[in-house]
């Protein structure tokens, strides 16, 4: 069995974590200094990206094809130069989408039939492909010249952006990306057509006759169930959402304690009734109820959650997650979840416990286990 | 010829030596420049290819006006300084 192994993004570096003997340590930081805010591990070829964002440099993007010992700077996706005279629409906020790279906030590897292929989705809400491993990159025209996509808005940025894409293990035409703000779009075509899906969703943020519009909602964050990826889950800016039918419709679970608020959510790849969260004082405050670090934890498919807090901390603790910093293992055993405070906690048993690997690492964007 | 210089904290990331190229505009001047050394061209420019936001560049000690175009004029023998706009944190 290969040593278990988790990247962390920070605004520090990125960390790698792995479980020896009976112990979790940090094994390797690369990038240190520098702004990692994703990661992401292929399973089909090994490969790690790792998505930096400099600042005054731009944003970049590195893979390493020895596990990370070794990295190597590759193509950035770029947009396209804006047609002559073309005015974009101005959003809710009244900043039009510039066309120009501002964040990677999503990487998905393609399906096990595609090698070579990945997505990346970034902020102004530009969807990117590429076929090489990430040599090169081309935005999905049929996505962004939809006249519905500049009707996105920034939540939380400036700028809309793609927080989620889920490729359909079954099918690989099948996408599913989640956008801040701009609901559900789901691909059934490999990219060359796509429709909201976030009926059910609700935006208590709009004005009434509008909370139920497909496109101005804001998930947070999209899983699915590998085993039966047409389970869905969001933590969306409204609370907890679940769709049984590929995102063709979405239901409200209400009631969740301590709060049904958060941006983090993970699925269970085994079991379609599994899923977790990890919720926070809504929406202006955000930080964890009465400074207890807890993550909420369904088994019966949204039907009861149960609150885990054993080996979090429960006193003054003001730890925010952020929506890329819970993951779980392909087990379903095991999950990380990173804090904006920089502590990272590792579980073995499916959330029931939890162990503090360090409470003392930069802030924490994402983490992301290996899988075989 | 102009000569480009660049601010030592980009050259962690990339190596930008100092250099003399020919260009009559700062555009011109770039694209000699970044021919030699395309990687750091998206260091600089964004993928519209204007000046990044938090870049500031400087010809003779005067800021220039034209962060889209890059179309202020350098003239022989002048100096581009490439630095960060203390903006960027």
């Amino acid at each position: 069995m290969t040593v278990p192994r988790c990247h962390v993004s920070t605004r520090k570096g990125l960390f790698t974590i792995e479980r020896g003997a009976g112990a979790w340590s940090i094994t390797r930081t690369r990038f240190l200094g520098d702004n990692v805010t994703l990661a992401l591990h292929d399973a089909r070829s090994g490969h790690l990206f790792a998505a930096l964002n400099h600042g005054h440099f731009g944003v970049k993007l590195h893979r390493s094809e020895d596990g990370g010992a070794m990295w190597k700077e590759i193509a950035a996706p770029k947009y396209p130069p804006k047609p002559e005279g073309y005015v974009p629409k101005a959003p809710a906020e009244g900043v039009p989408a510039d066309w120009s790279l501002k964040l990677i906030w999503a990487l998905a590897a393609g399906g096990p039939g595609e090698p070579g292929v990945l997505w990346c989705g970034t902020l102004p809400g530009g969807l990117f492909r590429s076929e090489d491993n990430g040599d090169s990159w081309t935005l999905n025209r049929p996505l962004w010249d939809d006249p519905r996509r500049e009707e996105w808005f920034g939540g939380g940025a400036d700028h809309p952006g793609i927080h989620s894409v889920l490729v359909d293990p079954r099918d690989a035409r099948h996408v599913t990306i989640g956008v801040s703000c701009g609901g559900v779009w789901t691909t059934r075509d490999g990219g060359a057509n796509w429709e909201p899906t976030a009926t059910g969703m609700r935006a208590e943020f709009m004005p009434p006759e509008r909370q139920f519009e497909p496109n101005v909602q804001d998930p947070h964050m999209l899983a699915h169930c590998r085993a039966n990826p047409d389970v869905m889950w969001a933590q969306h800016h409204n609370g907890i959402f679940k769709s049984a039918d590929g995102a063709r419709s979405w239901t409200e679970i209400t009631g969740v304690q301590p709060s049904t608020f958060g941006f983090a959510v993970a699925a269970h790849p085994r079991d379609e009734g599994t899923a977790w969260f990890v919720p926070a004082v809504k929406d202006e405050t955000r930080y964890p109820a009465e400074g207890r670090v807890v993550v909420t934890r369904t088994r019966d498919g949204g039907r009861t959650f149960e609150t885990l807090s054993q080996g979090l901390p429960q006193h003054h603790a003001y730890d925010l997650v952020y929506r890329h910093a819970l993951d779980v293992d392909e087990t379903g055993d095991w999950l990380a979840c990173g804090s904006t405070t920089g502590s990272l906690w590792v579980s073995e048993d499916g959330g029931d416990s939890w162990e503090t690997i360090s409470s003392n690492l930069p802030p924490i964007y994402a983490v992301c286990f290996e899988r075989p | 010829m102009a000569t480009v210089r660049f601010t030592r904290n980009i050259q962690r990331h990339v190596t930008c030596p100092t250099l003399e190229v020919p260009g009559a505009t700062l555009r011109e001047v770039f694209d000699a420049y970044f021919a030699g050394n395309e990687r750091a061209r998206g260091y600089v420019l964004d993928d519209g290819g204007r000046l990044r936001h938090h870049m500031a560049a400087f010809i003779d000690g005067r800021q220039i006006d034209d962060r889209e175009r890059l179309s202020d004029p350098v003239a022989p023998g002048a100096v581009v300084d490439i630095v960060q706009a203390l903006s960027g944190g």
